[in-house]
């Protein structure tokens, strides 16, 4: 009774977050219901960076596609390209050189890095605006990542969208002289990365701002479908290059770090977990490349002479955000008959409005950010 | 001291000190530029970009004034003039230089807060003639947080003013001759603890910039003002910054005293080094949250400020000797 009659005389305040606000990473809008600063109701709504990729894909070739995927999740191409080429590899059952195979792990745990890195940046800025500390953080982060993006430049003579997955290998072999740049890159990387967890597990109100909040229940995060940092944050080990693996990640030695409570810390401690475990990934296969063809279909000769079997194929790669899967639909033609994109952001901010009641607008904040969406990945 | 006399050392001091706190705008640009590994300006009067706090004051009075169609039109122009007035009245009654003081009273320390606690009527009226809810949300967070930190404040303030049996600011300067409030065992390092976090709150800085909070409120009060009404509030922080570093080199740091230079020299290095400090604390902290930061004042600061006021008073009242 006392509670509907406060609620009648102030009511509820409906604030729209988004979809331009600085801190909703991208075009979003969460419709929040606040009573005071606490919200009672989430209602998010997506749909503003809709791109229609998977319609544009029934009017491309094969060959066509992956430079088109990259565009996706636009933090981490390759992942998009390489789910894809695996895909249509196992449609059209196309062998990949095993040295391809090595360079694709090369690009992708690269960028997985250099995925990690604005993540935490940008996460700074959540926590601590554009106009303080985060962006300190922010700065830091994207220094790092610029000696991944000059890798690439250097490799594929592209920063970011590297076209480096084709269709049946890798479009670029390396250089003599790279592996030293990487090895260099990858420790100095590795000592940076170090400092800041230490810098940021040692500051009361990063801990204090991070501890306790958002928690995902196990249950929940597998209910919603969620996947990636999100999904090992709360404690249940599934990465799918361990799970399912592909390419060649059964050769290397690497853990899955998870967390237990599954708060925006361990979300946050799982990511900067990854990123060291990726780079072990990447000195194993840098040491060990294979000698050999980097391409098993050059050179091609049209983009329409791959025509694959009527069929249908789903193939998963875990991208820095979680399973990355393609449902590929052949007819026989040139062109896919369908494809549909499972994409990892889409599941994750799923959990949104299970989580986000009970939490003050800045938790809002924090928890958005530490599930890591990409509204280019959620709206495709 | 005639009117006329009196007027044209106004004159003097608000343009001095608007003019200090410009280059103080460029200073902090330049600085958070080093300690974020980048240059920060330079193009406007190269090699350092001495001319951009004239660039961005001019850009700023060119800029179009948007007031939005449901704001209280009365209120939303008022208030950024409120806060920048009041502001810079804190400033009268500073004490510069062991002889130059433009309002000489015996009761500086006490108008001096006074002045300081009127800023939230400002901000408060800011953020709810708006009519924005960001606006409102953070002018509901202003009102809270500012008078809370108010209560820590004034006790640190108070401090120095029981060791000296003085509200004048002179008088704590001169009593300050022999030895340096930050150096008084316990009492002293205290109260510039307490001081200089509830100044950060009452001057919204980081880590307690919450009325702002440009991440989740998008940038609070002030969300809805543009060009020069948005440069008073601006103003009006900065000018708060400016009054809270030179308070704590007058009241902690022996204020003119100091070997080899003018008094007036000492005062500038001792509040330029406070300022730094204050900005070193905003360039590497993140943000609290709004339940945290209230916790830590009625939690840590304020009884932490009661203990230290009563030490001060029981050391104060043992060394009594008329």
């Amino acid at each position: 009774m006392e509670e509907r009659v406060v609620e009648r005389e102030f009511g509820e305040l409906a604030l729209n977050m988004g979809p331009q606000h600085p801190s909703t990473h991208g075009v979003f809008r969460l419709q929040l219901h606040l009573r005071g600063e606490t919200i009672v109701k989430v209602v998010p709504h997506i749909g503003y960076l809709h791109r229609g990729v998977e319609k544009l894909s029934e009017t491309l070739d094969y060959d066509m596609l992956p430079p088109v995927y990259e565009r996706d999740d636009y933090l981490s191409p390759t992942s998009n390209s390489l789910a894809f080429v695996l895909a249509v590899e196992r449609l059209a059952e196309i062998e990949v050189p095993r040295r391809a195979s090595y360079l694709r792990i090369v690009v992708a745990e690269l960028q997985r890095i250099a995925s990690h890195l604005v993540w935490l940046g940008t996460f700074g800025l959540d926590l601590g605006g554009a106009l303080g500390g985060g962006a300190t953080l922010f700065l830091y982060c994207f220094r790092e990542r610029e000696r991944i993006l000059d890798l690439m430049e250097s490799l594929t003579g592209t920063r970011f969208h590297t076209n480096m997955n084709q269709i049946g290998g890798v479009r670029y072999d390396v250089y003599p002289g790279f592996d030293k740049e990487v090895i260099e890159t990858l420790s100095y990387i590795e000592n940076r990365v170090g400092e800041y967890r230490e810098a940021l597990d040692a500051n009361p109100v990063f801990l204090e701002r991070t501890k306790g909040i958002g928690i995902v229940p196990p249950w929940l995060a597998r209910e919603v479908g969620a996947s990636g940092p999100v999904l090992r944050g709360s404690g249940i080990k599934y990465d799918l290059r361990k799970n399912k693996p592909y390419l060649s990640y059964p050769e290397f030695e690497f853990g899955v770090p998870v967390g237990k409570e599954g708060d925006v810390y361990d979300r946050y401690s799982v990511r900067v977990e990854e990123i060291v475990e990726s780079i072990r990934i990447v000195r194993q296969a840098i040491e060990g490349l294979p000698e050999g063809p980097i391409h098993s279909r050059k050179p091609l000769k049209s983009a329409t002479l791959l025509k694959p079997p009527k069929k249908d194929v789903y193939v998963a790669v875990e991208s820095p955000r979680g399973e990355l899967g393609m449902y590929v639909v052949s007819d026989g033609s040139s062109k896919p008959y369908r494809v549909k994109v499972r994409s990892p952001s889409f599941s994750n901010i799923a959990l949104i409005p299970h989580i986000l009641p009970g939490h003050l607008v800045a938790d809002a904040v924090a928890i958005l950010g530490s599930l890591d969406p990409v509204f280019g990945d959620v709206d495709r | 001291m005639s009117f006329l006399e009196g007027f044209a050392q106004g004159i003097v001091l608000l343009g001095s000190v608007l003019g200090v706190v410009a280059y103080l705008t460029w200073f902090e640009r330049k600085f958070s530029g080093r300690l974020q590994s980048r240059i920060g300006p330079y193009w406007v009067g190269r090699p350092h970009g001495w001319l951009q706090p004239i660039a961005d004051g001019l850009k700023l009075l060119a800029k179009e004034d948007l007031i939005p169609l449901k704001a209280d039109r009365l209120l939303f122009n008022l208030a950024p003039v409120w806060v920048v007035v009041i502001s810079f009245l804190g400033f009268a009654f500073l004490t510069f230089t062991s002889n130059w003081v433009l309002v000489n009273i015996d009761l500086g320390l006490l108008y001096f807060s006074a002045f300081g606690s009127l800023i939230v009527v400002g901000v408060f009226v800011a953020g709810w003639s708006s009519n924005n809810k960001y606006a409102l949300i953070s002018a509901l967070r202003t009102a809270a947080q500012m008078v809370a930190y108010e209560i820590p404040l004034v006790l640190s303030l108070l401090v120095p003013a029981v060791l000296v049996g003085s509200l004048d600011f002179k008088d704590i300067v001169e009593a300050q001759k022999g030895g340096w409030f930050v150096f008084f065992p316990f009492v002293g390092q205290v109260s510039i603890l307490v001081f200089l976090l509830s100044a950060l709150a009452e001057g919204n800085r980081i880590p307690f910039d919450l009325p702002e909070a440009e991440s989740e409120l998008v940038a609070g009060f002030s969300v809805e003002y543009s060009g020069m009404k948005f440069a008073y509030f601006y103003l009006g922080e900065y000018v708060h910054l400016l009054a809270v570093s030179l308070l704590t080199s007058i009241l902690f740091l022996g204020g003119p005293d100091g070997p080899l230079f003018q008094g007036g020299v000492w005062v500038a290095i001792k509040t330029l080094a406070v300022f730094v400090g204050i900005l070193w604390i905003r360039w590497s902290f993140l943000r609290l949250r709004i339940d945290q930061m209230m916790l830590l004042n009625w939690k840590f600061l304020t009884p932490l400020g009661l203990l230290n006021l009563l030490i001060a008073g029981l050391w104060a009242s043992l060394n009594y000797n008329p």
